[in-house]
């Protein structure tokens, strides 16, 4: 039999990190997808906050005179047919992006979770009705939905927010319903229940803590949707208004007319948004392998 | 010792690690053990022990990764196991060694008639037309005492109850009459009256089919109905072996002792019961982090300071009873 | 042993079993089908059976956690069968439970001193310093260090997690501590810690259990009366010794003989009887055991035998000998 190194062997199953740094560090090792994800996200939600550090000129400032400049030195990524730093509305755009995705995911969420809660806690005609309109409403695509919804409210931010984040319910409440549904069954909760615990309680204190892992795991992979949604209804102008910047609108209003002439007002956006989308659906991929082996698949 | 051709199965220093987080785990420790044709060994010990792991090292079925077999010999009617190439393997396995696992609803395919899958299992390793594997499927069922074996080889395994199922297990592991026969704690999750019909069943066979067997359980009462030789396990070794009755009358490791103690009896006319059951302090170590000496040593009441520096060898007590104890004569006086 | 302490009379609980699309009834699982037992305060009672014969539905029923079909319960005297979660409430501190699985009866996320806490804080009798203190002494009661409290459940070994259990189910001070499998998923030498232990605070604190396995060995050596279930009703109960010296029921005499004795001289692995329980959707009329007795009669298949007393306590569910079951002769 061969000689086996044992050491090599066991730093492979991950046995010499200890502690949270090495931890971490092994698990970006084993997850190089993930990790990459982690890196964008992490990128993208910096420039974001700091938008106003990094952007080398005001998004919204127009000059004719440098309108469709090429790429320079002056003008990292060109400017637009106002004049404006294309730089400078990427740098800006992904905070609108991380707005809208962490707004609509975390509101969407919520209600979710009262909604999938309730519905597998109390089962009988609520469980039936709250189903019943999941169904309806999951029957239409995410963006379909979007836009009637923004169509319905008007395009303001607040609005695209609300527009997104109600198709998310029925696929929270429908994740959340399952397992509630199974934790009912469980021991503790029979036990908390023959102590003479409140049904409410019950649900708050045994079924929601525990059904934490596979939300943010869900969570996770809904950002990156919820971004594609939000560029696509700005493509579509439900989005965003003018003149905040964002991706998706920049994209809408270059596409047709200076994608021959302009490539660059096309691809940097275009670039922007699939980078973002990619970078938080492989974080949500790893994310989910490492929380929630079950769901792989 | 009997005829070295009588020996289905030779294993000599078994080694099975797992290369976990938390460290190496040493699942199964230089552990050796032979089976005769037509006789029953009783692998015995707790979760975690290393008993079942040692089943699926013989089948060479160790998930790698995590685990691998390092080191030792596992012969098998003269092949050894352990040289040879997976395909060399696969033919060997549900072939001339086969096993039964607990779970007789997971081991079987939902969506396959049972009949098929005795087909199947037959036509992997014999040159038989469907209509002769068909009729060996139906004559395994009968074999293994399934009423209308006929009809129920066309039935799926929802429609068998768990004594059934794992009549139809015992008759696909059998189909190929195997030579050695592995059964993974085949009765735990069956009722205690079909329980009793399954062990039945599978040592009626053995006699009749000539296979050796290696009964895996936690379960000191059905070794003692079952098997002629036993293996105790603990912390992945072998810490005694001895023929069933030896082990009984005179168990020469403090662990095999305490078990023994443990254990409630259902009261029999003329033995009084044990008013207070044994207990045996502490729980099964971590196989990550054993102690330098015996790995029972502080569970155990006889412990002394050696015990905690050496590990005790497998000695032989008289008439092949090994005990791995430093304090082995003294068993019997002291606990 | 004269107070009776818990009472249940007649206890049934039938399953709808739907099927197809409009989900119409199509047969009842009879899970439990008319129970009647009483248990003495301090007393053990064991509640024996094969899986499917209704013995955790028992259990769940006498703690309310599924509504019973019909019949009564009586804890204390007061019928608390058809109380209000709210009137339930106050009975609810004098029972409790301990479950089979030590893995899924604690919640993953709570500390081990919220879990044994948390009766108490829910009732209201303890907070701050002095809930501590009382979980502390829970702690050391059922043989865990008080410094274990900040641990989490998965910290623990299975024989620890069923020790919290214990400490969860005494927070109370019940009088009654329902035991379903308790100890069938621990290691045997875990198991004999466990029984001594249950068996240990049952003299300190004088309460009862309800101990229900399928281990005959396990419930005969903490019991002192065990009551044998087979398909939803009790086919024979009396007090431990009386039961095993002298099993009037065939089935209960088949369950004794299956049972694997640890000791090689004794071998008789002789099953007296074949085949598989019949389901409880539907169960055979008359004596429910009657498709696998080999004593059977005519009569069996179509009169229902009462449980009837034979002497000494001694109930027997058997139409053989004039109600009185088949005398012991087992060799």
């Amino acid at each position: 039999m061969a000689a086996i190194d044992y050491d090599l062997e066991l730093r492979r199953a991950g046995a010499h990190a200890t502690g949270g740094w090495r931890r971490v560090l092994f698990l970006a090792q084993r997850h190089v997808l993930g990790a990459a994800g982690l890196i964008i996200m992490t990128v993208f939600v910096f420039t974001a906050i700091f938008a106003d550090f990094i952007a080398r000129y005001d998004p919204l400032t127009i000059d004719s005179a440098r309108a469709l400049a090429r790429p320079s030195w002056a003008h990292w990524m060109g400017t637009d047919s106002f004049g404006r730093d294309v730089f400078s509305r990427i740098i800006h755009g992904a905070r609108i992006s991380l707005a809208v995705g962490i707004g609509s995911t975390a509101l969407g969420g919520t209600i979710g979770v009262i909604v999938g809660l309730t519905s597998g806690y109390l089962s009988g005609w609520v469980d039936l009705v709250f189903q019943r309109v999941s169904d309806v409403l999951q029957a239409l695509p995410l963006l379909v939905l979007a836009l009637i919804m923004t169509a319905a409210l008007g395009p303001s931010l607040p609005n695209v927010i609300i527009a997104i984040a109600i198709p998310l319910i029925p696929t929270v409440s429908r994740v959340i319903r399952a397992n509630t549904l199974a934790l009912r069954e469980l021991p503790f909760v029979e036990a908390a229940k023959s102590i003479g615990m409140s049904e409410v309680r019950i649900a708050l204190r045994h079924v929601l803590p525990n059904t934490l892992a596979p939300l943010i795991v869900l969570a996770t992979a809904q950002l990156g949707s919820t971004i594609l949604t939000e560029a696509s209804l700005s493509f579509l102008g439900l989005g965003i208004p003018e003149p905040y910047p964002s991706w998706g609108r920049m994209l809408s209003e270059s596409a047709a007319e200076y994608v021959r002439t302009a490539p660059w007002l096309v691809i940097f956006p275009g670039i922007a948004i699939s980078l973002a989308v990619f970078g938080a659906n492989l974080f949500g991929d790893a994310l989910r392998d490492i929380l929630d082996p079950r769901q792989r698949g | 010792m009997a005829d070295k051709s009588d020996l289905v199965l030779d294993v000599r220093n078994l080694q099975t690690v797992f290369f976990t987080n938390s460290g190496l785990f040493r699942a199964v420790d230089d552990v050796s053990f032979t089976v005769k044709r037509g006789e029953t060994l009783a692998i015995v010990g707790e979760s975690g022990c290393g008993k079942s792991v040692t089943a699926l090292s013989l089948m060479r079925l160790v998930p790698d990764p995590p685990g691998r077999i390092v080191g030792g010999s596992i012969s098998l009617e003269g092949t050894d196991l352990l040289a040879l190439d997976e395909a060399e393997m696969r033919a060997v396995r549900g072939n001339r060694i086969s096993m039964i696992f607990q779970e007789p609803m997971t081991s079987l395919n939902p969506v396959m008639r049972i009949g098929d899958q005795i087909v199947e299992a037959v036509r992997l390793h014999r040159k038989l037309s469907s209509k002769e594997a068909g009729d060996v499927a139906v004559e395994m069922l009968r074999l293994v005492r399934i009423p209308e074996p006929a009809r129920r080889a066309r039935e799926y395994p929802h429609q068998l109850s768990g004594g059934m199922r794992q009549r139809a297990m015992i008759a696909m592991a059998l189909a190929c009459r195997p030579a050695l026969l592995i059964a993974d704690e085949p009765t735990t999750a069956l009722d205690v009256t079909i329980q009793a019909q399954i062990l039945a069943l599978i040592l009626d066979l053995q006699k009749e089919l000539g296979t050796g067997l290696v009964l895996i359980t936690h379960d000191l009462g059905v070794v003692a109905q079952t098997a002629q030789r036993v293996i105790v396990m603990y912390a992945g070794r072998k810490v005694e072996e001895a023929s069933v009755e030896a082990l009984f009358a005179a168990p020469k490791h403090p662990y095999t002792r305490g078990l023994m103690a443990s254990i409630p009896v259902v009261p029999t006319p003329g033995i009084a019961a044990p008013a207070r059951l044994n207990e045996i302090p502490g729980t099964v170590p971590s196989l990550v982090r054993l102690p330098r000496g015996c790995a029972f040593a502080p569970r155990c009441k006889l412990a002394i300071k050696r015990c905690e520096a050496e590990y005790p060898p497998l000695a032989d007590w008289g008439g092949g009873h090994l005990a791995a104890c430093w304090r082995a004569e003294e068993v019997a006086e002291v606990a | 042993m004269t107070e009776v302490l818990l009472e249940v009379t007649d206890l049934k609980k039938h399953y709808p079993v739907r099927a197809g699309v409009l989900r119409r009834q199509v047969g009842t699982v009879h899970s439990v089908d008319g129970v009647s037992f009483c248990l003495h305060a301090g007393e053990t009672l064991g509640l024996v059976g094969e899986s499917g014969c209704g013995k955790s539905t028992v259990a769940r029923s006498v703690l309310r956690l599924v509504e019973p079909t019909s019949g009564q319960i009586r804890l204390d005297g007061k019928d608390i069968t058809h109380l209000s979660k709210t009137a339930l409430r106050p009975h609810r501190r004098s029972m409790q439970i301990v479950f089979q699985d030590p893995f899924a009866s604690l919640n993953p996320r709570m500390t081990a001193g919220d879990i044994v806490g948390e009766p108490l804080a829910v009732h209201g009798l303890a907070s701050g310093k002095e809930l501590e203190a009382r979980v502390a002494r829970l702690f050391e009661q059922v043989g865990l260090r008080p410094d274990q409290m900040r641990n989490f459940p998965h910290q623990f070994s299975g024989g620890q997690r069923q020790r919290i259990c214990i400490a969860r189910a005494l927070a109370l001070g019940p009088r009654l501590i329902v035991c379903d499998e308790p100890v069938s998923a621990l290691d045997v030498s875990i198991q004999a810690q466990v029984i001594n232990l249950l068996i240990d605070l049952q003299r300190q604190h004088g309460f009862s259990y309800l101990f229900i396995a399928h281990d005959l060995a396990v419930v005969a050596h903490i019991s002192h009366r065990v009551a044998v279930m087979y398909l939803g009703r009790i086919v024979e109960i009396a007090g431990k010794d009386e039961l095993f010296r002298n099993p009037r029921h065939p089935y209960t005499q088949a369950l004794l003989a299956s049972v694997p004795i640890a000791n090689p001289l004794a071998k008789r692995l002789t099953p007296l009887v074949d085949g598989d329980v019949p389901s409880p959707v539907n169960p055979p009329p008359g004596c429910a055991f009657h498709t696998r007795c080999r004593f059977a009669m005519e009569r069996c298949k179509t009169e229902r035998p009462a449980l009837l007393e034979t002497g000494d306590g001694h109930q027997v569910a058997c139409l053989l000998n004039e109600g009185t079951g088949r005398s012991n002769t087992i060799s």
